[in-house]
């Protein structure tokens, strides 16, 4: 980077270190010195490990980010929270009703939202948090599994809730439900898996994979190109 | 925001859209002519990264001696191990397993259910955690020739001439027969795929495809599959053994050179374990963090290529190492996000890269490394956008969006990159997207057959690990369809072998001493060690006051 940057101060955990401004909290968590393991995963906001609590300057909120997307200012405290503690119950999909019967069974402290919002606050994707927590206790899986389908699964929504849901567990559950056994089907996919079976395409894909490379060549180029 | 001198040019891109826009509601896609043959050979030579004089060297040891590759895979392979093999008693196992998993992207998760469903006892490893990888990453699509108008044939065309004719046959005609049951295995999982109302697939076009053929879950597809698979891997404790934060440093052999392990280091408690398997599945992703040629890159932290290294040392042979992919569309404004994946499916959508005069200067859904070197030939030209930090761009005009699809379909579709831009004040709507390639995929690997197995008998590789499957250049789409493919037929194939009975001889490292003897022989630095593990971002004038830095020589 050519232009000089000016430092800026940051307390990492705690303790201050100065950092050029402009830095988000992982680089400037690196700037300081840190190897980090923990905490730090795709880097572009996709994966959730990085999630994070911070209060800037003067400000008396406590605020939830993702390290790798948020930009450190002047002053700011900030403090990883790398993994969160969270009942996982297990289940094999197979076996499930996709309706809120379900939920009773393996996530009944669903029941508990006082619909406070500040699940939706604490979301760093501003996902409708509650409104999908909201959905789930009314059986409405399809809404369930539209609203919460930008889930990174970072952990600051369950990490605020007074009423201690697991909010992304419950999202990933009606997402696969939605998807298994209420989605309608492909009847193009069915038709293609079909023609798999008795094995239509074998004979011309043994041509192509045959052919030598010149005519392959030439086959390639002159295909037909059908996209809108 | 952009700032002043950038909006200026931003003008331009404006006044020129309305006639684009044009073209694009007569032509579609086609608003400029795709290259010939020779066009592309021309734009290659002159512009990709791979093709410059200084991009490769000879590697001087292993079975693949002799080959020229990008020169820092050289330095990894020209490597001493990080551990002595002789500080490891090998009589002491600490674990024993039917099928050892080294990486849990959506190839590792795949491998291991298929393996558990076939009823082996399945470790698997990761030196992050479970889904951390570029799988979880990816953001434009899954391809599978699956409607009316397609076939698989088509989509081998695709495939093929995509790679140059690199590819081997074998696994291309692997890659696109099992890739419409694929989406149904991924369906019955429980993965949402953007959907017509009727239940048929919302297909789009990607770079060098014939028909649209592109499945998508908005901009997270590589996040919709990856996740589910994770919930999937974790719903079955009682079969699968998982372990975070645990990286593979070394492969183990066995006396008649069968794969017969792994040593595993916790990379906080900082303990090693030695593990006993029956067969072992490398899924250990790309090469993105060595930041190939000092190129940024879209890559996940942990890609850094150590399933390579391992392989290569136990004598499985590389291949197309000499070979990067660029993809042309990564973020250079705002420099917090530089190198930063704008997914092709924008392209898709119709959005066209422009220059700096608004002018178009390439069809835009050619074939990846064409695409990138075109965008380079612009910005070596003089026709791109320099940032305030010096790097150089190309538009990439995201307001056409809605404009030919209609007012929401960007947000719609492209949820990701609407609210990564917004973090920074940046409305994708109305203002374009600086771009320039970004380093993104390693097309080789670990060469592989059609059952995922290398030239080590019980030695597997699924996903960006393995070579072969894409030659010299991979489509978009195709990687998320090769790490389910592949990751299931490794599973499954480690499974088969596992059941038909494998006595395994006495373990054995004796394949890294005499590596380290062929280190030896050519003098390299000993500080010079691989795997790599992590990438290091400490600036210099840190580091050199540390009084050790941990990813840097020897674990023990």
């Amino acid at each position: 980077m050519s232009a000089k940057r000016e430092m800026i101060d940051v307390y990492i955990s705690g303790e201050l270190f100065q950092v050029p401004e402009g830095s988000t909290i992982i680089s400037s968590m690196e700037y300081a010195g840190f190897q980090l393991k923990r905490g730090v995963g795709c880097r572009e906001g996709y994966c959730g490990a990085c999630a994070t609590v911070y209060r800037e300057k003067g400000d008396y909120k406590l605020k939830g980010g993702l390290a790798c997307q948020t930009v450190v200012t002047d002053g700011m405290a900030v403090a990883m929270i790398p993994f969160v503690p969270a009942e996982k119950p297990t289940y094999d999909l197979n076996e499930l009703e996709a309706d809120v019967s379900t939920f009773t069974k393996l996530f009944p402290t669903v029941f508990r939202c006082v619909s406070c919002n500040t699940c939706t606050k604490a979301c760093p994707q501003e996902i409708q948090v509650m409104d999908y927590i909201q959905a789930i206790i009314r059986g409405d899986i399809e809404r369930a599994a539209n609203l919460s389908f930008d889930c990174i699964r970072c952990g600051l929504c369950a990490l605020r809730c007074p009423s201690e849901i697991v909010q992304y567990n419950n999202a990933i559950l009606a997402r696969r439900l939605y998807a298994k056994y209420l989605a309608k089907k492909s009847p193009e996919l069915d038709t293609r898996l079909k023609e798999l079976d008795e094995c239509k395409y074998d004979k011309e894909i043994e041509e192509v994979k045959n052919m030598p490379k010149d005519k392959l060549s030439e086959k390639y180029y002159s295909r037909e190109i059908k996209i809108s | 925001m952009y700032p002043k001198y950038m909006m200026k040019s931003i003008k331009i891109v404006e006044k020129t859209r309305p006639k684009r826009l044009e073209l694009a509601k007569k032509y579609g896609k086609k608003v400029f002519p795709g290259m010939s043959e020779k066009e592309r050979q021309e734009v290659l030579d002159n512009y990709h990264p791979d093709y410059q004089s200084d991009a490769l060297k000879e590697l001087r040891i292993g079975p693949n001696k002799g080959e020229k590759m990008v020169n820092e895979v050289v330095d990894i392979m020209e490597s001493y191990p990080r551990n002595k093999p002789e500080i490891f008693d090998l009589n002491k196992v600490d674990l024993e397993t039917d099928v050892l998993i080294i990486g849990a992207g959506s190839a590792g998760l795949s491998a291991a259910i298929e393996a558990s469903d076939g009823g082996a006892t399945v470790l698997l490893a990761t030196k992050l955690r479970l889904g951390d990888s570029n799988s979880m990453m990816a953001q434009g699509g899954i391809q599978a020739a699956d409607q009316t108008d397609d076939n698989p044939v088509l989509h081998y065309l695709d495939v093929i001439g995509g790679g140059h004719f690199d590819n081997k046959p074998g696994l291309v005609e692997a890659l696109v027969k099992d890739a419409a049951p694929s989406i149904k295995w991924l369906e019955e999982l429980g993965v949402m795929f953007d959907k017509n109302e009727d239940g048929s697939m919302m297909v789009k076009s990607g770079g060098g495809t014939c028909r649209n053929r592109m499945h998508s879950a908005r901009d997270y597809t590589g996040a919709a599959i990856c996740r589910v698979l994770r919930d999937e891997v974790t719903n079955r404790p009682d079969r699968i053994n998982y372990v975070e934060y645990t990286a593979a440093t070394e492969l183990i052999l066995d006396d008649k050179g069968h794969c017969a392990g792994a040593i595993l280091y916790h990379l906080e408690n900082k303990q090693y374990s030695i593990v006993k398997a029956k067969t072992v599945i490398m899924a250990t992703g790309g090469f993105g963090r060595l930041h190939i040629r000092g190129y940024e890159t879209s890559n996940h932290y942990g890609a850094t290529a150590d399933g390579l290294v391992m392989g290569y040392r136990a004598g499985a042979k590389l291949m197309y190492m000499d070979s990067v992919q660029y993809h042309p569309t990564g973020a250079v404004f705002p420099e917090q996000i530089v190198g930063f994946l704008c997914t092709e499916k924008i392209r898709g959508l119709g959005a066209q890269p422009v220059n700096k005069d608004g002018e178009l200067f390439v069809y835009p859904l050619e074939p990846r490394d064409i695409e990138a070197s075109a965008f380079i030939r612009e910005c070596n030209t003089g026709m791109g956008v320099e940032t305030p930090s010096g790097l150089k761009g190309i538009w990439l005009d995201t307001p056409l969006i809605d404009l030919i699809n209609g007012e929401g379909s960007l947000e719609k579709f492209l949820p990701a990159m609407l609210r990564q831009y917004k973090r920074f004040d940046i409305d994708v709507r109305k203002y374009p997207m600086l771009v320039f390639p970004t380093l993104h995929y390693q097309n080789g690997g670990l060469e592989i057959d059609v059952n995922s197995e290398t030239s080590i008998p019980g030695l597997y590789v699924a996903g960006e690990a393995s070579g072969g499957v894409h030659g010299r250049n991979r489509l978009m789409g195709n990687s998320q369809l090769d790490i389910i493919v592949f990751g299931r037929r490794a599973g499954i194939n480690a499974t088969a072998k596992v059941k038909k009975g494998i006595k395994l001889g006495k373990l054995s490292l004796d394949h890294v001493e005499k590596y380290i003897k062929e280190v030896d022989s050519i003098g390299v630095d000993k500080k010079q060690v691989s795997p790599v593990i992590l990438p290091d971002y400490i600036p210099d004038h840190v580091k050199a006051k540390q009084l050790s830095s941990e990813y840097q020589g020897n674990l023990l």
